[in-house]
């Protein structure tokens, strides 16, 4: 690649970091104030490119129309974020965070279905900025004037929030509440409307940074959760809250991605490789160095348990003798239920086995480890795939079905390594970047993997081929695995990890080696993750790149969350609902994310603790109630 | 003006306060005294509204506040001073002072940074240093003084001599009898008796979430067997 081609590939670089930074400076500023991972930030971005379309369509595209539209839509996008912050997060402080999340999830979900029913499925691609649509000739090579705006926009943006936050009262009161919003609270300070506020602005950010894109790339209904992905990296490499890190960040990224596409293929030493193949990936390679280097980012500083935020989770119980009977009952139920039921009930049963498991092991970590791991379809996929693949490679399927998950256990294994290195937010970060690095490869790998269409043609032995015959695999494979995790809970492994998770220094005081136990509670994890996904494979058919991407890692959370995370049983009762209601719902109606998004919302604002946790709840005041 | 009657507190499942009644007047410095972990903090906390009271009534200035937000309570002009400073060491010494900062209040001093920066002379000399660059001392003077930002007509110190060298207490032992000359109302919390003889009028005695005993810091000085039962160590 020639001199002038590099340079004209770091000019677009830097024109798509500054978007990049608008959405990821918003979002670092709500997670700085309000602890609030919003994962609906990507679908506000979305919110902005679609509403800027539209608006740009309405004022005509003039120049005052064009930017009009733009500003506007960055300002209903706002608008929409305080509605959300004041009628729906706002009940939502004193909860868990990851109910929190829960709830910015069940957003992405209605947002999409509502993208869907406003502009419809197509791509849209919008106006050229009027009076900017030209190219300027630069070391000889033509780079569009839009561009030379954006890598002007980005350091703007970037020096009024310096202003703002260092300049004003607000934004002193917003530092001061990013470091310790308990002691702000007590100094005066009306948190509620600060954090209207921020989200306000977060909001603001996000769907500006979205309006600006509309001459660059087409609204399409995916975009929410990929620039999330992007976002998420750019803010974590830049270090949580940090609003010159994320900008930092960004342009590392954007350039970098942009080298990517701009270098192509090469081959060096007769072997071919492919730049732009690593685009997708090649943030994700830089976030997990980053990490593992500078736990907390470019510019962020280490960051303690935020306080006033600290909960006491409620020991794990010994199931009682009226459970375990309980359990064996439901056992038996299963057992039988194929004698009554008909193929299709087997068939969601089966699905419904294969994510209770894939559900119990991400509670495994997440509960009793404290590992909140946001990309847990990693080695679902991977057991699938390796299922899959092993089979196609000629071997019996039993065997095959035998060993996936033991690949499973070395991609957690591998990953693990360096996820237990880090904690809370920035854990969770990591584990999703791994989860996008596996789907990566799988995606692009078409030799290999079937790429984007998966692998077909994965079916079961001649005496498993039969629904009924196959059901009774899943049964016997994923109840035991479940009741192989939850009697680990109950070793002194299960106490070492709980341990870990309570209090790491008294843990570690006591001889535990909290990073060690936390590296095998990962692994272990993983492999029953991918006992789930091989059996998942075998039960369709096919695979394909969805069973490892991040919707898939966000099913098995709110499964866990919904069933409830301190409870045992709450991943299965999770897993259970959610599948059976996805299965329900879709056959519905065509908006079936909004109506599962619309159920989630008001189970987590009805059910704070969880379903299996507001059943014990209910049943432990019923015994107390009758014993007094 | 501040009153706690038959208050209950508890952190979820662990009860600590227990009926726990006391007052404190306007121009009066008022310590609490106790062991480690008898309760202290958690009585500061609770009538700041850190901590939502089971039971009881909390009044302030003739209002009910055991209800109210921590910020609704501190706008009513109760001050707050941490036990663990909590200083924003991001911010700089004027930046913590401005988060401080609330309308002045009629019945209660008036404080601006500058006079702040006389009752704290080695704060004046630091103002534009962040937080996390000043000495122990300073920052347990820079949460006093940013709480006083608020014009509080009555504030909670939480053992404001812990931790601190000889001549910073003295300081400290100083500043508070300023505060009760301009009128306002002061409740600290204190296992270290000889500081709180040098500034309260009146003492409450507290072990695991009961109050044992009150009276004059006079009356405390004359009854060695409360002292040797509840306070020596
Ligand atoms: N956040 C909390 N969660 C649960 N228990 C707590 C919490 N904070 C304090 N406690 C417990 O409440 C009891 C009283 O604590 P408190 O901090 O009020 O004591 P204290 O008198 O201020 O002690 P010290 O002199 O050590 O500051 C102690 O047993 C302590 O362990
Ligand atoms: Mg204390």
């Amino acid at each position: 690649m020639s001199l002038s081609a590099i340079f004209v590939q770091l000019l677009n670089g830097l024109a798509s970091a500054s978007s990049l930074f608008l959405v990821a400076a918003g979002l670092s500023l709500i997670f700085g104030v309000t602890r609030i991972v919003n994962f609906a930030h990507g679908s506000l971005y979305m919110l902005g490119v679609y509403t800027a379309y539209s608006l740009v369509k309405t004022f005509g595209g003039g120049i005052l129309g064009f930017w009009g539209a733009v500003l506007a839509a960055g300002l209903i996008v706002g608008v929409f974020g305080a509605l959300v912050e004041r009628l729906l997060l706002r009940r939502l402080y004193r909860a868990p965070e990851l109910l929190q999340l829960l709830a910015t999830f069940a957003l992405v979900l209605i947002i999409r279905d509502f993208a869907l029913w406003a502009w419809g499925p197509e791509d849209l691609l919008g106006p050229r900025a009027p009076g900017l649509d030209g190219a300027v000739g630069i070391a000889g090579r033509r780079v569009p004037e839009y561009d030379l705006l954006l890598i002007a926009l980005g350091p703007v943006v970037l020096g009024l929030l310096w202003l703002l936050l260092t300049r004003t009262r607000w934004g002193t009161l917003v530092r001061a509440a990013t470091e310790d919003r308990e002691m702000a609270g007590a100094l005066g300070v009306n948190q509620s409307w600060l954090f209207t506020s921020v989200f306000a602005l977060g909001a603001f950010l996000a769907g500006l940074g979205g309006a600006i894109q509309i001459p660059r790339e087409p609204a399409v209904l995916t975009m929410d959760l990929s620039i999330l992905a992007d976002v998420f990296v750019v803010v974590v490499v830049g270090g949580m809250g940090s609003i010159p890190g994320a900008f930092l960040a960004a342009v590392i990224i954007g350039v970098l991605k942009a080298m990517c596409i701009g270098i192509g293929n090469v081959s060096a030493f007769g072997i071919d490789f492919s730049f732009s193949k690593l685009t997708l990936v090649v943030e994700f390679i830089v976030m997990a160095v980053v990490l593992v280097i500078r736990p907390w980012g470019l510019l962020g500083r280490s960051q303690g348990i935020p306080r006033g935020a600290a909960s006491v989770e409620p020991p794990l119980h010994l199931p009682s003798p009226a459970l375990l009977k309980g359990f064996a009952a439901a056992l038996l139920a299963l057992a039988l239920l194929p004698l009554v039921s008909d193929r299709y009930t087997l068939v969601l049963l089966t699905d419904i086995l294969v994510f209770a498991l894939f559900a119990v092991s991400l509670h495994f970590i997440m509960g009793p480890a404290g590992m909140h791991s946001f990309g847990h379809a990693a080695y679902f996929g991977l057991g699938a795939y390796a299922a899959a693949l092993l089979f196609k490679h000629a071997l019996p399927m039993e065997l095959a079905l035998l060993l996936a998950p033991f690949a499973a256990g070395l991609g957690a294994l591998a990953f693990g390594w360096f996820c237990v290195r880090l904690s809370g937010v920035y854990l969770a970060m990591l584990t999703l970047a791994f989860a996008q690095i596996a789907w990566s490869v799988v995606y692009q790998w078409d030799a290999f993997t079937g790429g984007s269409n998966g692998l077909v043609g994965v079916w079961p032995a001649q005496w498993l081929a039969g629904k009924t015959a196959f059901y009774y695999l899943a049964l016997a494979l994923c109840a035991g695995g479940i009741l192989i995790l939850w009697r680990i809970l109950y070793s002194p492994f299960g106490y070492a990890l709980r341990a870990g998770r309570d209090s790491p220094l008294r843990a570690d005081a006591i001889g535990i080696d909290v990073r060690r136990q936390q590296w095998l509670g990962f692994a272990l994890a993983g492999l029953f993750a991918g006992l789930a996904g091989a059996v998942y494979a075998f039960s369709k058919g096919s695979i394909s790149p969805d069973s490892l991407s991040i919707p898939r890692s966000v099913d098995g959370l709110v499964m866990v969350l919904m069933g409830g995370i301190q409870t045992l049983t709450g991943a299965v009762a999770g897993a259970a609902v959610f599948t059976w209601l996805q299965d329900t719902i879709s056959r519905q109606t065509e908006f079936w994310r909004a109506l599962l998004g619309g159920i989630i919302l008001f189970l987590v604002l009805v059910f704070p603790q969880g379903i299996a946790g507001f059943l014990r709840e209910r049943w432990e005041a019923r015994a107390g109630g009758s014993k007094g | 003006m501040l009153e706690m009657k038959d208050v209950s507190s508890a952190y979820g499942r662990a009860h600590i306060l227990y009926d726990l009644s006391l007052s404190a007047n306007r121009g009066e410095v008022v310590v609490l005294l106790g062991r480690n972990g008898a309760g202290k903090s958690t009585t500061l906390k609770t009538l700041i509204g850190l901590v939502r009271p089971l039971a009881g009534e909390i009044s302030f200035d003739g209002r009910r506040i055991e209800r109210l937000e921590p910020y609704e309570i501190a706008r009513l002009g109760l001050g707050y001073v941490p036990e663990e400073r909590r200083i924003f060491t991001d911010l700089s010494v004027m930046d913590n002072l401005e988060v401080g900062r609330q309308a002045p209040r009629t019945g209660a001093p008036r404080w601006t940074p500058e006079k702040l920066f006389e009752l704290f002379p080695n704060l004046a000399d630091m103002r534009e240093r962040r937080g996390a660059h000043i000495s122990g001392g300073e920052q347990q003077m820079l949460t006093i003084a940013r709480t006083l930002m608020g014009n509080p007509s009555a504030i909670l110190l939480d053992e404001p001599s812990e931790g601190l060298a000889p001549v910073i207490v003295e300081q400290m032992a100083r500043t508070i009898l300023e505060l009760k000359q301009e009128g306002l109302c002061v409740l600290l919390s204190e296992q270290n008796l000889h500081f709180a003889n040098l500034v309260a009028d009146r003492a409450y005695i507290i072990e695991k979430g009961h109050i044992r005993y009150q009276g004059t810091m006079t009356e405390l000085a004359a009854n060695a067997q409360v002292r040797a039962t509840y306070l020596s160590v």
